[in-house]
């Protein structure tokens, strides 16, 4: 009689054999292969945070890899671990990725380390986006606080590269120190376009600052906003978005139009580990973008 | 699913040749406590007289066989090129012998989260595919109180299911694997008697008593009871050792780390299984801990159980084993965590 062992080889099913492509999540595929992506330039932006320009080396997975603002990927530096990195790129120029990363610890530390020329490993893109598509049409405020210019880089490319579709657009960006001030050379040039008011504060000036100096909150008090049609995206430390949500539904605004991105520990990106979980959410799978509303109704989200 | 009878001798011989093809798993008697009650573990045997299929419950659950405690998920190998990535599924066919309702209700949530949703994943998959699974009815063991989760009988998720009817098993196959192993050995057509006794096996199995807890209001319960004092009660107790999600059948957890060989040739990504009762289970890069103590992480444990995963998949992640209430040194069980929270009076 013939036996009821039979080898399962799932490499050899035939959705395993199509390229990997994290966007179609509910496939079956190889969930651990990350692409191996050079690292093309590395931009010194503070003290402790790099700018990362990484290139997806195979040229049909960097033709295939495709993210919306908002979204992050899985970085993997051999050897070392793993790591939960926003994309600060725009959408529409996805074949060179741009990661800012701060260094904080074993895996950031030897990104820090690393020089041009080296390979990392990529999985991804993983989460929820910036509601970028509902957006149109509407006034929009995009906040961030600290490295929370690190994910909100990507929705104001995106705001850029369809300034039209957009009514008013307004950033504001504050930090403690000028010198923690990312992507400071920036500011110029998207202070040059047409319609874009980017305002930036500090708490602690020194001599040279000549801008405002406060909270964030301090810079919301000085706009006139029509909270009907206005979307806002709110980045940065918990503290900061629930002083900022707050003062925006004050001001009339409906708090499902405010988003904002949580950060929790992460180890797979998929809703396998669990570690990222809030209450009964995943962030890697649901979040990390969720509206106000979703925040607040999250049971230990803040 | 299909009926067979089988001869109790031809479960002998049906394992038997299992042994003979690969490696079989099965509830093995390891040693005796002080009061003289014995201690069972999932183990390979060498022959079906290894396996003690009257065994009342395991310390561990068999979800080692699907999940280890630790896994590779990839290696990488260094030279002067850089790096390359490879990864190994498992592949090697086995069998498990004697899972309880339970365990087999265990597996099928398992399947819900790690090979039918977002991500299903290969390493988990491969393992399942390739593991036979024949589980066995048993009366509910002590403490108990799968009935109030509905776990205590089996539909589906595993390839043979065996009911004693005294001189032959009763057996449901659920898969043509398993439909093929009954082909192998002698098994008959099922007569109306055989019907008759499999029922009156069920009507005996139903009757005896166990805890109930009801159950399936506890989504609300756990959100009306937030921030109950209870939690602080319960959670003071715990010493966060990790024990209750090691032993649960269906907790799956992880965390992943990476290791390089002493000569730098290679690297592994590691894979270890990992508790929320775990004092850095929510701890990020800058030292912030989403849930510093221990009470948040007990209630969180709780809340994945019955709140989180119900809201997804509509059953609560536990199937009322008792595993986690048996090993917890400090005597946090759930049948009293859940009584407590449904009886718990505000001020
Ligand atoms: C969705 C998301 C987006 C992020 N985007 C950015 C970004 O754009 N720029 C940036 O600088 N940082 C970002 N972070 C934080 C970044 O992931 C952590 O700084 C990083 O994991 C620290 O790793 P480490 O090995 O250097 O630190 P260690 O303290 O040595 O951490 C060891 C391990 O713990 C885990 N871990 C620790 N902290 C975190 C954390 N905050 N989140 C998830 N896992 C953690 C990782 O697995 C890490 O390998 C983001 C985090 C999340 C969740
Ligand atoms: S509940 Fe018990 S077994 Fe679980 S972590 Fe706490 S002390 Fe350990
Ligand atoms: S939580 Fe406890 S009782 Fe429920 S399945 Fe896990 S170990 Fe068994
Ligand atoms: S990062 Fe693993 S579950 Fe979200």
């Amino acid at each position: 009689m013939s036996t009821p062992f039979h080898v399962f080889d799932i490499a050899r099913t035939s959705e395993m054999l199509e390229p990997v492509d994290f966007n179609r999540r509910d496939r079956l595929t190889h969930v651990d292969r990350c692409f191996p992506a050079e690292i093309v330039n590395v931009i010194r932006l503070t003290g402790s945070e790099k700018l990362f320009q990484l290139r997806i080396v195979d040229r049909a997975e960097r033709e295939r890899f495709r993210f919306k603002a908002g979204q992050f990927v899985m970085v993997e530096v051999p050897g070392y671990g793993e790591i939960p990195i926003s994309i600060s790129s725009s959408p529409s120029k996805p074949d060179i990725l741009e990661l800012c990363i701060r260094r904080a610890g074993v895996v950031t530390g030897a990104l820090h380390r690393a020089r041009r020329g080296a390979t990392v490993g990529i999985r991804g893109p993983f989460g929820s986006h910036f509601p970028m598509a509902s957006m149109r049409g509407h006034s929009v405020l995009l906040i961030a606080g600290g490295l929370g210019l690190a994910p909100l880089r990507s929705a104001i490319y995106d705001t850029i590269d369809h300034r039209s579709e957009f009514a008013d657009v307004r950033i504001l960006y504050g930090t403690g120190d000028p010198g923690n001030l990312l992507f400071d050379y920036q500011y110029d040039e998207w202070r040059r376009i047409d319609d874009i008011d980017l305002q930036v504060i500090v708490e602690r000036p020194d001599d040279a600052w000549t801008g405002p100096v406060g909270m964030i909150t301090d810079l919301l008090d000085r706009i006139e906003l029509d909270p009907a049609r206005t979307f806002a995206i709110v980045c940065g430390p918990p503290v900061m978005f629930r002083f900022v949500c707050a003062r925006l539904s004050e001001a009339g605004m409906p708090m499902q139009r405010m988003l904002v991105s949580l950060e929790r520990r992460m180890h797979c990106g998929m809703g396998k580990c669990c570690r990222c979980n809030v209450g009964s959410t995943f962030t890697c799978l649901d979040g990390p973008v969720f509206d106000f509303w979703t925040v607040m109704n999250l049971k230990e989200a803040i | 699913m299909l009926f067979r009878t089988l001869p109790k001798d031809g479960l002998r011989v049906l394992v038997e040749q299992m042994i003979g093809e690969v490696e079989v798993i099965g509830p093995t008697r390891v040693a005796d406590r002080a009061d003289g009650r014995p201690i069972h573990h999932f183990l390979p045997v060498a022959s079906f007289d290894d396996i003690d299929l009257g065994y009342e419950t395991t310390e561990y659950s068999a979800k080692t066989y699907f999940l280890p405690f630790v896994e590779s998920l990839s290696t990488f190998s260094f030279d002067a090129e850089g790096w390359r990535q490879e990864i190994r599924y498992e592949l090697e066919p086995r069998a498990i012998v004697g899972l309880h309702a339970c365990d087999v209700n265990g597996l099928l949530k398992l399947d819900k989260v790690l090979a039918r949703d977002h991500y299903p994943s290969p390493y988990y998959i491969a393992r399942r595919r390739n593991t036979f699974v024949v589980g066995i009815d048993h009366e509910p063991c002590d403490g108990g109180f799968c009935r109030s989760v509905h776990a205590d009988t089996v539909t589906r998720g595993c390839d043979l299911f065996l009911t004693d009817l005294g001189d032959r098993y009763f057996v449901a196959i659920g898969s043509d694997r398993g439909y093929s192993a009954m082909q192998r050995v002698g098994s008959s057509e099922v007569s109306e008697r055989d019907s008759d006794d499999y029922l009156e096996v069920r009507r005996h199995l139903a009757a005896i008593e166990q805890p109930a807890i009801p159950v399936h209001h506890l989504p609300n319960i756990l959100d009306l009871e937030f921030s109950s004092e209870l939690w602080a009660r319960w959670g003071g107790r715990c010493l966060s050792c990790g024990t209750c999600a090691m032993v649960c059948p269906t907790c799956y957890c992880y965390g992943v780390t990476e290791r390089v060989s002493m000569d730098f040739a290679r690297g592994r990504k590691l894979k270890r299984l990992y508790s929320c009762n775990l004092v850095d289970f929510a701890e990020v890069a800058g030292g912030h801990n989403f849930r510093p103590d221990r009470e948040t992480r007990l209630k969180y444990r709780y809340y994945h159980q019955h709140r989180g995963f119900v809201e997804e998949h509509d059953e609560p992640k536990c199937v009322g084993c008792n595993r986690c209430g048996r090993a917890c040194l400090s005597g946090i069980n759930p049948v009293e965590v859940i009584r407590d929270l449904q009886t718990e009076e505000r001020a």
